[in-house]
């Protein structure tokens, strides 16, 4: 089942966009800003378990997937096998259950890893302020947690139980992490739920909002792309890859100085494409269920990835494209 | 000569080492600048994966390495960097930048002032990048620093001397030697810079994110070299009305 688009654009697209001068603008406006630099990073899923009911997510509690929850020690064996792929950008992500995994569980996780790391993220359910100023003692500098839709009649469709319902509490979560002091926070839309101009319109405007107010904070953006996965959810509104380059030149445009995040949601070719135009930061080598690089197939994967190269391949085209794969950009000291 | 600190250099260009597309362009670049002293973020040296570092694309004995705070967005931050560079063994010379703001990259004065006071007293050379304010220049120099690196626009924005009248003070009241940082997008703002009497600028964006940055990396060489040599022969005399270079008083009328 194809949710959107999987060739590369055509050539004639980039042309297009080429004589639009988006395309370049985009790419000039990067270069200035990031250089000819590709950060690295890998998502590590710690749990599959779930209280929402979301129509479009495989970790969906509707859905009749092994569950799967990584005790410290895995996680902590886990994260060894991506150090030794060179990884030093760790992203821990997992489905929203407060009480398997909690603010506890995850500093606990964040005190075993941060030594290790250069950089530690989350991507994970929205929490209060206090549980993020604890988690950034803890070492995690870096919080992702996308609106999903801001179309908010779209938004009750799709999310029809548990706390991933509210609306307003998902839309706070940024603002929470921001005065909790976290460095980094990554905000984004699921791209294909709703009309896309408008949804990015939205995020846009959020993040102009966002850094006005918490001036110090850094900002990334991302734009999922609606994957197949357990659930059977059509997308409403899906996104072709050629919209989908025009929404990334966008973004460039409107925010130069906002990083932006590709995963392996997207195919390798329409990847490598999207280098040179105005991302920033690229998963490699991802998988997408817990405990997914040591033991695959244990349990369900949130998502099928597209792009299924190592992370040496995923570097080694970066670097086939005049760019500098970066492996680490951060001291975890700070 | 340029003289900091106990080292004297012939070049007067000093190169950041970010953004470059690849280890050997940037190795390329930094021998076609002619450079002797370059920068290398410290959140980007991975000193446990050699395979991996940005260091080993850098030969140190033929550099000055300063490796610089950026990340840091206070003074607590910039000392931590700082001690962290020196365990790592990268010797005690320090750009400190104390950045709070990722959007202008402007540096915070007043927590750049609090760490250079306490890197100076634990021995650290630092070379603290500025605002364009000559007070803070006097202050720095005062507290044991060996230079002032005043921005000319912000970080990477390439935009020249945006800050040409504030930085023409600092110059001319400096007792230590000025490196102009930050904001010089060409050959001709290096040389611009040069001209003004600067000691030295610092490069990095303008030549990384060149189309080719090994032939802009000359290119800077050159113009800083020619800035330097434009200073240092003394610029004629402005004037608001044309003057003949061959004068014709005294050829039609004769003076004899």
């Amino acid at each position: 089942m194809a949710l959107h688009e999987k060739s590369p654009p055509s050539p004639s697209l980039s042309k297009r966009g080429t004589e639009g001068g988006i395309l370049e603008q985009a790419g000039r406006l990067t270069r200035q800003r990031f250089g000819r630099t590709i950060q690295l990073y890998a998502p590590l899923y710690l749990s599959n378990e779930c209280i929402d009911i979301c129509r479009y997510c495989g970790f969906s509690l509707e859905n009749k997937i092994t569950r799967k929850t990584l005790s410290v020690d895995d996680t902590v064996r886990e994260a060894e096998h991506l150090l030794n792929q060179g990884f030093k950008h760790l992203l821990l992500v997992s489905g929203e259950h407060p009480r398997i995994v909690s603010p506890k569980y995850l500093k606990e996780i964040a005190n075993h890893l941060k030594p290790k790391l250069a950089s530690l993220s989350i991507e994970v359910a929205p929490f209060v302020e206090d549980d993020y100023r604890e988690l950034v003692q803890a070492g995690v500098d870096g919080v992702v947690i996308y609106q999903e839709t801001y179309d908010q009649k779209r938004y009750q469709e799709v999310h029809l139980a548990g706390p991933k319902k509210s609306f307003e509490r998902r839309l706070q979560a940024p603002e929470n992490a921001a005065r909790a002091g976290v460095r980094r926070i990554g905000m984004g839309i699921l791209v294909g739920l709703s009309d896309w101009q408008e949804d990015l319109a939205r995020l846009i405007q959020h993040i102009r909002d966002m850094k006005k107010k918490y001036w110090q904070t850094e900002f990334t953006i991302s734009l999922p792309r609606l994957r197949p996965c357990a659930s059977d959810y059509e997308a409403p509104s899906p996104v072709s890859n050629e919209k989908y380059l025009q929404m990334i030149c966008l973004v460039r445009l409107a925010l130069p100085d906002v990083g932006i995040v590709l995963s392996t949601r997207e195919s390798s070719e329409f990847r490598d494409q999207l280098i040179s135009v105005g991302v920033t930061h690229m998963s490699a080598g991802s998988r997408t269920e817990p405990g997914g690089y040591l033991n695959p197939k244990e349990a369900e994967e949130q998502f099928r990835i597209e792009d299924k190269r190592t992370a040496d391949e995923v570097a080694a085209a970066i670097s086939s494209r005049g760019y500098e794969p970066v492996w680490k950009d951060w001291e975890n000291i700070l | 000569m340029l003289l900091i600190a106990d080292k004297s250099f012939s070049s007067r260009l000093l190169v950041g080492t970010g953004k470059f597309p690849s280890g050997e362009v940037m190795r390329e670049s930094l021998e076609a600048s002619g450079t002797e002293i370059i920068t290398v973020a410290l959140r980007r040296i991975d000193i446990a994966q050699p395979e991996k570092d940005i260091l080993r694309f850098i030969d140190r004995n033929r550099f000055t390495l300063l490796p610089n705070t950026s990340g840091a967005r206070d003074s607590k931050e910039a000392i931590l960097l700082a001690h962290l560079a020196r365990e790592a063994g990268l010797g005690k010379w320090l750009k400190l930048e104390v950045i709070p703001d990722p959007q202008y990259l402007l540096p915070d004065p007043i927590e750049t002032l609090k760490a250079a006071e306490q890197l100076v007293q634990e021995g650290f050379v630092v070379f603290p990048y500025i605002h364009a304010d000559p007070v803070l220049a006097h202050r720095l120099a005062d507290i044991g620093c060996p230079t002032v690196m005043p921005l000319a626009a912000p970080i990477g924005s390439g935009r020249g001397l945006k800050m040409r009248e504030a930085i023409r003070i600092i110059i001319e009241q400096a007792t230590v030697p000025v490196i102009v940082d930050a904001g010089l997008g060409s050959p001709s703002h290096a040389c611009e810079a040069m001209e003004m009497g600067a000691d030295a600028v610092l490069v990095n964006t303008a030549i990384a994110t060149a189309e080719d940055p090994i032939a802009m990396a000359e290119a800077f060489r050159l113009g800083v070299e020619a800035g330097r040599k434009g200073f240092l022969a003394g610029k004629a005399e402005e004037k608001l009305k044309a003057e003949a270079s061959s004068p014709l008083q005294g050829v039609i009328y004769g003076t004899s």
